[in-house]
């Protein structure tokens, strides 16, 4: 028989490019020192544990999760700071919108202060705001949800060292090797260039890639402004060649 | 000049930091939006085959275990069927979600899972793989997650046809992939981030 007229089928996922994705070991994160493997990664083509991934339904999803304003508010109340709305699309390294996936987020508060019992700044905390949310992309792969633009904040490594307001990420995809997490940075935040840990990235273009810039077409009016962050996962090689062996 | 190639990059990854239990574990923290945290469960009814325990540490370079880490494993049923969207040879066990989450225990970090015995699962060439699940560690200091596999040191003959653990270069390391049987029945599986027993990281 012949292939000719047979579409290309999703084959396994795209290696990840190392050289773009940030080193183990950055000295100037100093925790990364000791928590970062000397040995090579040992390098080999995905199989099915990693083209397979857990599922999650819409169904899961309370009405609130994807609103930090009020997710942890008592009845009445919101949180305190500046109101946002973060969207953006999944996509994969070919371009292709990914639906149903999975993402997490959590954040400081305005002040920023996170609601965790090892946290030590002394900026209050909002009896408001829990700090975390979540959705699934539809599908397109678009997100979005509601929260406060949390604050910058001291954090010890060097002796005066503040992260750039941000919000964290964790993104599930449709293969185990697309798990990725990720911080998203906010357009114009003079800290992002004195951040180690924005410094352990490689290049301008990869730290833009993490910074949302305002979206004023997205807006609501007399409500909240909006940042846009598309999140990319990796892909996977489109194929012909379905019963080619692939060996090593 | 050439067209240009319109391929996107990944988003560059970032460390979990030292709150990412807020994010994926917030019952952990104490704070309750969702009701439970995922992956706490990987049962949801009677699953077949054989259950098991496994429980394993993080330890950084000077042996000290970290306390805010976060682990996923991901693996197939007792069959070797993923309960995954894309599984196409057969029908997983409806009651095991193949996924699991742990934030490790909020003093020691000791990590477990309460999951079955993986079935064995086809390389790309056809060859079998020995049974094995994917684990992923994420934590403060770590600026990507670093995959392994959970390999069982009482699988001594699939192993030793494995594809990917007989093309290891330096076999001396492979211990550092298996999971041990202990006194009370459960599995060991500790994860060395670095020194002379760091584990085998896989770039996958």
């Amino acid at each position: 028989m012949s292939n000719v007229n047979t579409p290309p089928k999703a084959g396994g996922f795209i290696p990840r490019d190392r050289l773009w994705q940030p080193d183990a070991l950055t000295p100037p994160y100093k925790t990364s020192v000791k928590r970062s493997p000397q040995a090579a990664l040992l390098s080999f083509p995905t199989t099915l544990s990693e083209e397979t991934s857990p599922v999650f339904g819409h169904s899961m999803l309370g009405d609130l999760d994807n609103d930090l304003i009020h997710n942890y508010a008592a009845a009445g109340e919101s949180a305190i700071g500046p109101r946002i709305i973060v969207h953006g699309r999944v996509l994969d390294e070919n371009g292709r919108g990914v639906p149903g996936a999975l993402l997490e987020f959590w954040q400081a508060n305005a002040g920023g202060r996170y609601r965790h019992k090892k946290e030590s700044y002394l900026a209050a905390l909002d009896p408001n705001f829990g700090g975390c949310g979540r959705t699934i992309t539809a599908e397109d792969g678009s997100y979005e949800f509601r929260t406060v633009q949390p604050g910058p904040y001291p954090w010890p490594n060097g002796m005066n060292d503040w992260r750039p307001a941000h919000i964290h990420f964790s993104i599930f995809g449709h293969g185990f090797a697309q798990r990725l997490i990720t911080q998203m940075y906010f357009e114009g935040d003079p800290h992002i260039k004195l951040c180690p840990i924005v410094g352990v990235l490689k290049s301008q273009e990869a730290v833009d890639a993490l910074t949302a810039p305002l979206d004023m077409n997205r807006t609501v009016p007399m409500d909240s402004r909006a940042f846009k962050f598309d999140i990319v996962l990796r892909g996977q090689r489109q194929t012909y060649f379905e019963n080619r062996k692939e060996g090593l | 000049m050439t067209q240009k190639l319109d391929y996107l990059r990944e988003s560059p990854s970032q460390t979990a930091g030292p709150y990412v239990h807020i994010g994926c574990t917030p019952n952990f923290t104490g704070i309750d939006i969702y009701g439970g945290d995922l992956g706490t469960s990987m049962k949801t009814g009677p699953v077949q085959g054989t259950e098991i325990t496994i429980k394993g540490t993080v330890f950084d370079g000077t042996g000290t275990p970290l306390r805010d880490a976060m682990v996923e494993i991901w693996q197939p049923d007792a069959a070797g069927l993923f309960p995954s969207a894309n599984e196409t040879r057969g029908t997983p066990d409806p009651n095991f979600t193949g996924w699991g989450r742990s934030p490790g225990d909020m003093s020691t970090g000791e990590f477990t899972f309460e999951t079955v015995k993986p079935g064995a699962v086809p390389f790309p060439d056809g060859r079998m793989q020995a049974p094995h699940i994917t684990a992923w560690i994420v934590a403060r200091g770590i600026n990507i997650g670093l995959h392994t596999r959970i390999y069982f040191e009482d699988e001594p003959e699939a192993n030793a046809a494995d594809p990917i653990l007989s093309r290891i270069e330096h076999q001396n390391r492979i211990p550092t992939l298996l999971a041990r049987k202990q006194d009370d029945g459960s599995y060991r599986f500790d994860v060395h981030l670095q020194g002379p027993n760091e584990t085998i990281f896989f770039d996958i």
